[in-house]
């Protein structure tokens, strides 16, 4: 049943060739290093078809865009912060890890909209990373910015789309953002490149409640345990201790 | 139209660790004290089931929200001056209990040096070592005098602590034995042992055991579990207002708590050159109040009292140009200059580092202060260096990287996981002084939601920070390698003040002192020009002292309460003016 649903948006979706691509240039699908696991994993994290347990299928129904309304933006995301945190043989990247859900739900929120940041002029935007950040867009809309600034470069400088380009391509247009070479309005592309760099390792490290982080594999992967009540028997130790972690949603008892 | 409400006999204006002082001494003295603080109250409950690193350590929940206000920054007094718009760039404290609620808990006393920066300087090396655009202040009073208002903070906030070996000999024991001693920290004390330094355990506003303050109020053993600097405590196991002094002001009838009370001014009778209450803005409703009462308590962080000091028009408003004037004069504070030293990384070695306690950790004294001799250095003052062992979650853990780690990609990831809980960094907590250009005063720009002026921030470095960052760096490096480091790293020194006000060591503006014209209020921290108003708080420090602040304002506060007391039984002025020309 709900297989069938998750079917339907398999099917609506144009752009499962570029992401099949991805794999391809990734090797990823060549079976080498992961295989099925890896591809059923990076699938998962759009299609969700290929996964049937019952806790992936919840947590998958969470995974939907809420700040992204155009498909094309928020898959430039997801590649753009695979980029920045891509898998490897240590683990997931930050597709896998549902990062670029996280960073969805962040711009959807009182962060994405900068309801705690000073918003009164005059403003120079200029100033950004000088004074911090200095603009009149929230951060909603520095993403949405750079990200179509972002597939307009790589339409330029490569005839296809961010999504579809390969890693290198990728890197190389990530580093004209940092280096702050590309011209925005209203921000400068590299107050838009830190912003979707840190917000990535947000998206990796921070409780999977967020939305990203996802089955705690970026804590299994620096060896956090989360959060606990205290260390106060096990502070003084020696050795270093590798303990299996914890999510805010266990300690705080679960549910209601 | 404001409605008036009944007269008090004590309005507080801002309840954290001064405010909370203050309310609690009024409240057991008898006296109809009302407190007004602008944010929410929060108490322990809050704060349980909050471990939670991105809410609070990258989202900053428990900071003032900056929509409605913030300060606006400069370097140099031509500029236009910039409002500091993010809670990356900018933590205050917020809600009852203030930014005490999220601080680590590093206490030191201040050094008989700190208190008579000027006297002793002169005194040791003359005049002439102290630069000719530096205010250097004394206090007004002096470490003597101070001693018994530590005591009595240090017991009411059950500080965990041992004597430092430099230090002057205490006259009582802290009031809590030290927290644990961790392999990070004994490495610390270990090489700084063998360099002929003199290590001990920071004191701690963490509780190293269940403890019952002179108040009646209990703390809990502290847990060390590593959310706790950002955070509020879950446990009750870290000194802070919302476990000590509110409870205990709360427990009089005669004491009232009104939150989300945004006081705009300070009522204020120039022809009797008395204040006669505050204007405030209930924040829920939009209603206007005026509250009267016989005694202004300013105690709302450095920036506020300073700020409502110049909204209200109360003092001489310091004019850089003429160098006249009182009321923002000697802003200051650790900004970028200090908390710079050495990293090290260690290949072969992982420590819990995600395990910790706000204050846990070991520090050496041996250039703080006054404590070496400074005839051939370009620099005045000094400071402790420290390792903490905070306590990081996985997104700090993941930056703490050698340098030439790339910041994105393949490479990025490999070391930074590589080197999670493998770095320790050991720092210079150097003190910061005044000078002319630095200032507070009125922006001319920018407006808060009901169009009062934001306060603006004046600021950049002199000499004296730059030289003595780069001591402190050299320092830090010397230890991290006596500590067998693999790879050791010395922090990059910045170049000018950066306009990030991080970390809470805001003060100065409304300094004291004992000569009314160079400090705004006296050694009881009540203003020269106004007998009833007292200003209290990091606003009163001519210039930072070797160390983190809280403790020395939590015992000025002391100091002020016993001031305001007297005042109520007898009047007037509280401490005797002396006029004298510093540059004479």
């Amino acid at each position: 049943m709900v297989d069938k649903d998750q079917n339907k948006g398999h099917t609506e979706e144009p752009e499962n060739a570029s992401r099949r691509d991805f794999l391809k240039k990734s090797g990823y699908a060549a079976g080498g290093v992961a295989g099925g696991l890896v591809l059923g994993g990076l699938f998962g994290q759009f299609d969700t078809a290929e996964e049937g347990a019952n806790s992936d299928q919840v947590e998958q129904l969470q995974n939907a865009r809420t700040f992204f309304k155009r498909r094309e933006d928020f898959e430039t995301l997801a590649y753009a912060s695979e980029r920045i945190y891509p898998e490897d043989e240590n683990g997931p990247g930050a597709i896998k890890l549902g990062v670029p859900y996280f960073i969805d739900k962040q711009l959807a929120g009182y962060y994405g909209y900068n309801a705690k940041t000073y918003m009164k002029g005059p403003f120079q935007p200029q100033k950004s990373g000088e004074y911090g950040l200095q603009t009149k867009l929230n951060r909603g809309e520095v993403f949405l910015h750079g990200l179509r600034k972002m597939q307009e470069v790589s339409q330029k400088d490569f005839g296809s789309k961010f999504a579809e380009l390969e890693g290198e391509q990728q890197d190389e247009i990530l580093r004209k953002f940092e280096a702050n070479e590309i011209k925005l309005k209203g921000v400068q592309s590299s107050i838009f490149f830190e912003l979707l760099r840190q917000t990535t390792i947000e998206g990796v490290y921070s409780d999977p409640v967020y939305g990203g982080n996802k089955d705690m594999q970026g804590w299994k992967m620096i060896e956090y345990p989360g959060p606990r009540m205290g260390w106060a028997n096990e502070i003084d130790a020696e050795e270093f201790l590798s303990k299996e972690p914890m999510s805010l949603k266990e300690y705080q008892g679960g549910n209601l | 139209m404001a409605t008036k409400l009944d007269k008090v006999d004590v309005v507080v204006v801002g309840v954290g660790w001064a405010g909370g002082i203050i309310s609690a001494e009024m409240a057991k003295a008898g006296k109809n004290v009302v407190a007004l603080e602008r944010g929410d109250h929060r108490d322990r409950s809050d704060y349980i089931g909050q471990k939670d690193e991105l809410k609070y350590d990258s989202r900053y929940e428990i900071m003032q929200p900056l929509s409605s206000d913030t300060v606006t920054s400069r370097n140099e007094i031509g500029e236009t001056a910039l409002p500091i718009r993010t809670r990356e760039q900018m933590q205050l404290g917020f809600d009852v209990g203030g930014a005490s609620v999220h601080w680590a808990g590093a206490t030191y006393r201040y050094w008989p040096y700190d208190f008579e920066m000027r006297s002793k300087t002169i005194e040791r090396y003359g005049e002439d070592k102290i630069p000719e655009d530096m205010n250097l202040q004394d206090w007004g009073i002096t470490y003597e005098e101070m001693e018994p208002y530590y005591d009595k903070w240090e017991k009411m906030a059950g500080i965990s602590g041992e004597q430092d070996p430099l230090a002057p000999k205490r006259k009582n024991e802290w009031p809590n034995p030290p927290l644990k001693e961790t392999p990070p920290l004994k490495l610390f004390k270990d090489a700084t042992s063998n360099l002929g330094l003199h290590p001990f355990q920071i004191a701690a506003g963490n509780m190293s055991q269940n403890y019952t303050n002179p108040d009646g109020q209990t703390l809990n053993a502290c847990m060390y579990c590593s959310f706790c600097t950002r955070h509020g405590c879950d446990f009750s196991a870290k000194s802070d207002p919302i476990a000590t002094v509110v409870p205990t002001a709360l427990e009089h009838d005669n004491f009232e708590l009104r939150t989300r009370a945004y006081v705009r001014r300070v009522l204020y009778d120039s022809g009797n050159q008395q204040a006669t209450g505050v204007m405030y803005v209930d924040e829920e409703t939009g209603e206007e109040f005026e509250q009267p009462a016989d005694v202004v308590v300013l105690s709302a962080f450095a920036f506020t009292n300073n700020r409502l000091l110049m909204l209200s028009g109360i003092g001489e408003q310091y004019d850089p140009e003429t160098r006249k004037g009182v009321i923002g004069r000697n802003f200051n504070g650790q900004y970028n200059s200090a908390f710079h030293g050495a990293r090290g990384f260690f290949k072969n070695k992982r420590f819990n580092l995600y395990m910790g306690a706000g204050a846990l950790g070991a520090a050496v004294n041996d250039y703080a202060a006054d404590n070496f001799d400074h005839s051939d250095l370009d620099f005045i003052g000094g400071g402790a260096i420290e390792l903490r062992q905070y306590g990081d979650a996985a997104i700090k853990s993941n930056y703490i990287v050698p340098s030439d780690t790339p910041r994105w990609g393949k490479k990025f990831k490999e070391d930074s996981l590589f080197y999670a809980y493998r770095g320790l960094h050991i720092w210079y907590t150097a003190t910061a002084m005044s000078y002319w250009h630095n200032y507070l005063d009125l922006d001319p720009n920018y407006t808060d939601e009901y169009g009062d002026p934001l306060l603006r921030a004046t600021y950049k470095f002199g000499e004296n920070e730059r030289n003595i960052g780069k001591f402190g760096v050299e320092k830090c490096r010397e230890i991290m390698e006596e500590m067998g480091a693999d790879i050791v790293e010395e922090d990059a020194l910045p170049e000018e003040f950066d306009h990030v006000y991080a970390g809470g060591h805001y003060t100065g503006g409304v300094v004291m002192g004992d000569d009314p014209e160079t400090s705004a209020v006296n050694n009881y921290l009540q203003m020269w020009d106004v007998d009833n108003l007292f200003v209290v708080g990091g606003s009163a420090f001519p210039q930072f002292g070797s160390h983190h602040p809280t403790p020395t304002i939590g015992a000025l506060a002391y100091r002020a309460a016993e001031g305001i007391e007297k005042y109520m039984d007898e009047g007037g002025q509280l401490a005797k003016a002396k006029t004298k020309s510093h540059k004479a």
